[in-house]
Parts: C-alpha cells; structure tokens; sequence
C-alpha cells in the first residue's frame, strides 16, 4: 500500500498557506518539493506549512525543508512550520532542525 | 510440449488450426511463438506479415478489403516495432548500468571498510547492511596507541549513488583531521564545514560519535541530529536513550556541538543505530522506537557480534526481507 500526499496551496496576500496531507517520504517528496520551492523564491512571502494532517515523514522530507529554508534566506522569505505532530515533530527535534527552522504546533485556527 | 518453430509454415499451421477447431492449445502455442519471436529479435510486423501470408494461403479467396485492413495494419504496427526495438536497447543499457553499480558498491566497500578493533575490556559487535546495492549508512573505528576508541556512525540523507559517494569524503576528511583534534565536538565542527562547502543543499548527513578512553572508563561524543542511541546501567538495570542534541551536518556552516560524557562500568553497554532501525516499517504502521529497544533487550545477553546479527535478522523477518532503509547497529558492552 502506498501512501500518496496532498499539496493545496492557498494564497493569502503577503502568506502562503501550504496544506499537507498524507505522507512525506522518498516517493512523495518530488511533489513537495516542486510546489514548496518556488513560493520562497518571492521576496517578503511568509509561506505557512500546515502539517496537522501528515502523518509520517521520512528523513528524506527534512531535505525538502531544509531546501526551502536555505531558499527563504536567499530570496529574503521566511518559513513556518505549524501544527506538528508528535512524531514529526520528533524528528525536527532529533535532527537540530527545529532550532534553525520556525516551528509552531501550538497554533490553532486558520481556514483549514 | 511440441517444439515451437519460429517460421510461417508452423504459424499457418497454428492459424489453421484455431480458425477450424478454436482449440485453446493453438491460442497458447500462438503465444509461445511471440516469446520465441522476441528472443529472436523478432518486430511485430514481422509477426503481422506471417499472419497476412498465412492467411492468403489458409483463404485464397480473401476479400480485397480485408487483404487492404491487413495491409493497413502492417504499417500501423512498424512504429511500435520501433519503440520495441528501442526497449531492448535500453533494456541492454540498464544491465550495463546495473553492473557499473555494483563496481561502484564493491569500490565503495572497499573504500569505507573499517576494523572493528579489539580493546582492553570491550565487547564490540557492529553489522550494516545497505536496502539497495549502494549504502548512505556508515559506521568507522578509529583506535589510536593509548588504546582509546573513537566511533562515528552516520546516515546521508538523500540516497542512491551521490549520498555513497559523499560518505567516501566524510571517512577520508575525518582521517586527516590531526589527532590533537580528535575530540567528538571539534571532530563534527570539522566535518560540518567539509559537508556545508561540498554537498548538495537538499543532501544532509547525520552522525553520532564517541571516544572511548579504558583508561578513565569515560565515553565522550556529540550528535550531528543523529538517531539516539541506548545506554544500559548495569548497576540499575535500566535503558535510556543517549540524549544528545546537534544540528545535522551540512546545513549551516558555523554549527557548535555540544559535548557529553558517561562514565562506563561493568555491565553497561552502548547501542548506536541508524534510523533504518526505528524506521522499521511493518505492513501497515511503523514500528515504535520502545518496540525497538524491547527487540535489542531480547539479544543483549549474547556476545555483541551475535546480537547485533540477530537483531538485524529479526528485523529483516519482519519486513518481510526487504529492508526500506539501510540498517547499521552497533553495540558495545564493558565486560571488566
């Protein structure tokens, strides 16, 4: 059974709102990859990802973010992960990756 | 099974055959002459021209509408006689591919062999075995005169080919640092900055490493966003994860790793993996990193080596032998 990974990008003036839903790994991260990227190369953009509904992710997903946050600052963006979970969020906390990366899981509302 | 001859006479004869009987022992010698066809290099309208021919001859008579159909067909299938041709010619490369491949893994064995030395008072078992030909896990012993033991076991991130490849430059960059630098802080700082100049930004490495000095019976090491590892107190009989954090190696260039020390005494061991372990996937849900540790437990009473095996064997059971990740354990035990 393979898991497959739903991308909705919605844009809401100076933020972009990704919506992720399904799995992060090494067969869905081409998809991510070519619909995250591009948002960080606009100036000033704040590109919110919402992970609520992922629930697995691969080593191989923390290379698409660390892409776009190595981007973000090239292109003068800014990057924001919210509403982790746990186990995801794990994996942020193991790889260092959260202290260089704007992570929120506590943020609740939003057009979900 | 009757001899299938690849030529018109044999295909007339199996057309005849089915036309008048619609035996379904035709319609399968029809497809064992397609087999042989291929094996022969044979191009559909090849096959699609026999089939004309066999037919003039099975019905002279033939309308000239059909003859004209068949002719038009003949003609459609000449360009899928060209993709089929241009299949086979890949299908030749791929082989070849395939084979440089497994040059570049036996080189690549070659390259990152490490001895897993003996040392005063230690058990050391250490097993990794790669999910495709070429691995991106790595794990190096390094023993220097005074009988400490430095260990560094690491995963690329990124796999296939490029993520081995960079794992050649970690064991050659690590071998040239100078041994007043051999501490596990200043030993990731270094490499960091050798990953962060030379590999790709979506390409990242973690790694864990640690010195062992007998003399002191201290354990040092810092984590580059590495798996945690298992520590057993033998004294209280109890597992903990080997908590230390550190960003993964590559991202940023001026990373400062923190260092931490444990004091070893009999009993105790150290368990270091890769992620290929706890990311262990079942059929339909991944294995919990306490269900891990509950699996080691089982083995730990064996001599390390024999662990390590068994515990990589029961995981390979359980995936049905088909690992998604390469898998690298390690696990030493103080036995004096």
């Amino acid at each position: 059974m393979k898991m497959n990974l739903e991308v909705e990008v919605v844009e809401n003036g100076s933020t972009t709102n990704v919506l992720l839903a399904g799995e992060i790994d090494a067969y869905t991260v081409p998809k991510l990859k070519e619909a995250l990227l591009p948002l960080t190369e606009r100036q000033n953009q704040l590109i919110e990802v919402n992970l609520e509904q992922v629930n697995y992710m691969d080593s191989t997903g923390l290379g698409v973010f660390i892409s776009a946050l190595k981007s973000t600052k090239q292109y003068k963006s800014e990057l924001k992960l919210i509403r982790l979970q746990d186990k995801v969020k794990r994996l942020f906390e193991i790889t260092g990756l959260d202290s260089i990366i704007t992570i929120d899981s506590t943020v609740r509302g939003g057009n979900v | 099974m009757n001899k299938v001859n690849l030529d018109l006479e044999n295909y007339r004869k199996l057309l005849k055959q089915y036309m008048i009987t619609q035996d379904e022992k035709a319609l399968y010698q029809a497809e064992q002459f397609t087999k042989l066809s291929m094996q022969h290099n044979i191009s559909p309208e090849e096959i699609v021209n026999v089939h004309i021919q066999a037919l003039k001859e099975i019905y002279p008579d033939l309308p000239k509408e059909i003859d004209d159909s068949m002719s038009f067909l003949l003609e459609a299938m000449i360009s899928y006689g060209l993709a089929y041709q241009e299949f086979q010619s890949l299908r030749e490369k791929q082989l070849e591919l395939k084979s440089e491949i497994s040059v570049a893994a036996n080189m690549q064995q070659t390259l990152l062999s490490t001895v897993k030395p003996s040392i005063r008072g230690l058990d050391i078992g250490a097993t990794s075995i790669p999910a495709n030909q070429m691995s991106g896990d790595y794990y190096h012993f390094v023993k220097d005169n005074e009988d400490t033991l430095g260990i560094a076991i690491a995963d690329v991130i990124g796999k296939g080919v490029p993520a081995a490849l960079s794992m050649s430059m970690i064991k050659y960059s690590m071998d040239s640092f100078p041994l007043s630098q051999r501490n596990p802080s200043a030993i990731l700082e270094n490499l960091n900055r050798v990953v962060e100049r030379n590999v790709d930004p979506s390409m990242f490495i973690t790694m864990f490493y640690g010195l062992y000095d007998p003399k002191t019976s201290v354990f040092q090491y810092s984590s580059a966003g590495h798996e945690p590892g298992f520590y057993y107190n033998a004294k209280m009989d109890k597992f903990d994860e080997i908590k230390a954090k550190g960003l993964v190696l590559g991202v940023s260039n001026d990373t400062v790793y923190q260092q931490y020390e444990l004091e070893i005494n009999k009993g105790d061991m150290i368990i270091l993996l890769t992620d290929g372990v706890t990311e262990c996937r079942l059929a339909d849900r991944f294995i919990e990193r306490d269900e891990v540790l509950d699996v080691i437990k089982k083995f730990t009473h064996l001599p390390a080596q024999e662990a390590v095996e068994q515990v990589y064997k029961y995981f390979e059971r359980l995936q049905d032998f088909q690992l998604r990740d390469d898998f690298t354990l390690i696990i030493i035990k103080k036995d004096v």
